[in-house]
């Protein structure tokens, strides 16, 4: 059987799939890779079905062996990827032999890189996915130094021919988010939903899985008080009583009692995943 | 009854009722209905998020279904969660006593009521497997701790607010402790994971502490 030793996990190491969706009503978010698209793309790459479970690797500085030989690809943040120190490049597949090193170095652009093998990470499902979730402990544990990782049974389709060159990295500059009305919209001043979409805004260090807290300016409420919890899709936009924003990510507790004023398009949560700590955002209406 | 259908993004609605009675009525009756497309119904205390393919239920779709489903009062022991589960409970927390005095009751006559009167699972959220017990027999409200503990005991029995609860998993916490059960409540393995889901009715029994 084919396994990844794991050497260096680098900053975080995860195994993320497509999540465990339709259980928040029992208390379990729907977790999952925070880039759905780095996972999918990692998987057609080496010819997997969408959802197989990959790594979710946090900025880099990740090394691992292969033991036995199989493909893999590297999506997601854009960075220095190497097998036995020759590069590779990035969102394609590229063949590993019995005993090759792979090195995932710092992310230049993004955060969050995505290693797709060929069969998928295999570990032990738990309620129907292999997700790690931060916050309620559910899924394998972080990756650590010396873990070996079972790798599954080569899928029936082969790896595919793709043009090369059809690669987007994430952006080093400015990224425009869109924005969906927010259920408790309301609440807010017409001057906060306006500030909201004029103004400009970074990212804060409080970033995970579980959510993204913004830097900007208040957005005050024209409603005060205290909002009885209601369950939150990924991506709401919840402003605490300081008034800062933050994204609740794939992670996120399945409810919460700060009032939402907008909610991330599906299509731009992907770029909120890689968006790095002081990078600048913008929205607009979706 | 009064539904508010706010926006939740593209593929869900969020649904606001005036109280938590009309909220438990308003679930019933929509998972009673079996709508395909429907994905996940998240009650909360005045909400339930509807979660929807909107492949197969598209939001305006969706929205006349919510607006025009007609709503019983809250059904007492229909449904598919009507099934009672029994907790056995040894009333010996930490907290019971205090509690009592807090209320102006026996230690005796708190663990009296709350092992007689049938509880209803209102909701979710607080953490896997945690619901929310909910009683029209219930006429407690039950302050907070004011420093919560950091680390409460799984199977801890507890009181705060209008409702009571069950630890699933160790975790910190704010509640009052009245007692401890060893009835699993939350398992990753078993189908479905989690004892007390929305709807689900629930007795506790008084056992001798062991």
């Amino acid at each position: 059987m084919t396994r990844l030793r794991v050497e260096q996990p680098g900053q975080l190491a995860l195994v993320e799939d497509l999540g465990r969706p339709g259980l928040a009503h029992l208390g379990v978010a729907g977790s999952g890779a925070l880039d759905r698209g780095a996972l999918r793309l990692a998987n057609r790459l080496v010819g997997n079905p969408d959802g197989l479970a990959a790594l979710e690797l946090l900025v880099g500085g990740f090394r691992a062996r292969f033991e036995g030989e199989t493909w893999f690809a590297v999506t997601g943040a854009w960075g220095p990827v190497t097998l036995d120190g020759r590069p590779v490049t990035p969102y394609t597949a590229a063949r590993a032999t019995d005993g090759s090193v792979l090195e995932v170095g710092t992310a230049e652009r993004g955060i969050r890189y995505m290693l797709g093998v060929r069969g998928g990470i295999e570990v032990p499902p738990v309620l129907g996915s292999r997700s790690r979730d931060t916050l309620a402990a559910i899924g394998p544990d972080a990756v650590e130094a010396g873990q070996v990782l079972a790798i599954g049974s080569e899928p029936a389709a082969s790896v595919p021919l793709l043009d090369q060159e059809a690669a987007f990295p994430p952006p080093a500059g400015p990224v425009t988010i869109a924005l969906l009305p927010g259920p408790r919209a309301e609440w807010f001043t017409d001057t906060a939903l306006a500030t909201l979409f004029d103004s400009p805004w970074r990212l804060s260090e409080q970033a995970d899985r579980i959510g993204a807290r913004l830097v900007g300016p208040i957005l005050e409420r024209r409603i005060p008080g205290e909002l009885a919890s209601e369950a939150t899709v990924p991506g709401s936009m919840q402003v605490a009583g300081g008034g800062a924003p933050t994204i609740l990510l794939a992670d996120r507790p399945v409810t919460g009692g700060y009032p939402v004023i907008a909610i991330v398009a599906p299509g731009s949560l992907d770029a909120v995943a890689q968006l790095r700590p002081g990078q600048e955002l913008r929205f607009r209406h979706a | 009854m009064s539904r508010r259908l706010l926006p939740s993004g593209d593929s869900a609605l969020l649904v606001e009722c005036d109280s938590l009675d009309e909220v438990l009525a308003l679930h019933d009756a929509l998972a009673a209905s079996d709508q395909p497309g429907v994905v996940e119904l998240v009650p909360a205390a005045r909400t339930i998020l509807v979660a929807l393919d909107p492949a197969t239920l598209p939001l305006e779709s969706a929205a006349t279904w919510v607006r025009r489903i007609p709503v019983e009062a809250a059904v007492r022991s229909a449904g598919r969660a009507a099934d009672a589960v029994t907790i056995e409970v040894a009333y010996d927390g930490p907290d019971l006593h205090s509690t009592a005095s807090l209320l102006g009751v026996t230690a005796d006559a708190l663990v009296e009521l709350h092992s007689s009167i049938e509880w209803r699972v209102a909701f979710g959220g607080f953490a896997p497997g945690f619901g929310y017990l909910v009683s029209d027999d219930w006429p407690f409200e039950v302050p907070r701790l004011d420093a919560p503990r950091t680390r409460v005991p799984a199977g801890s029995v507890a009181l705060a607010g209008a409702f009571g609860g069950v630890y699933p998993r160790q975790s910190p916490g704010g509640w009052r402790l009245i007692g401890r059960t060893g009835a699993e409540l939350w398992n990753p393995e078993a189908q479905p994971p989690a004892v007390l889901v929305p709807g689900r009715r629930v007795r506790f029994e008084a056992v001798g502490a062991g």
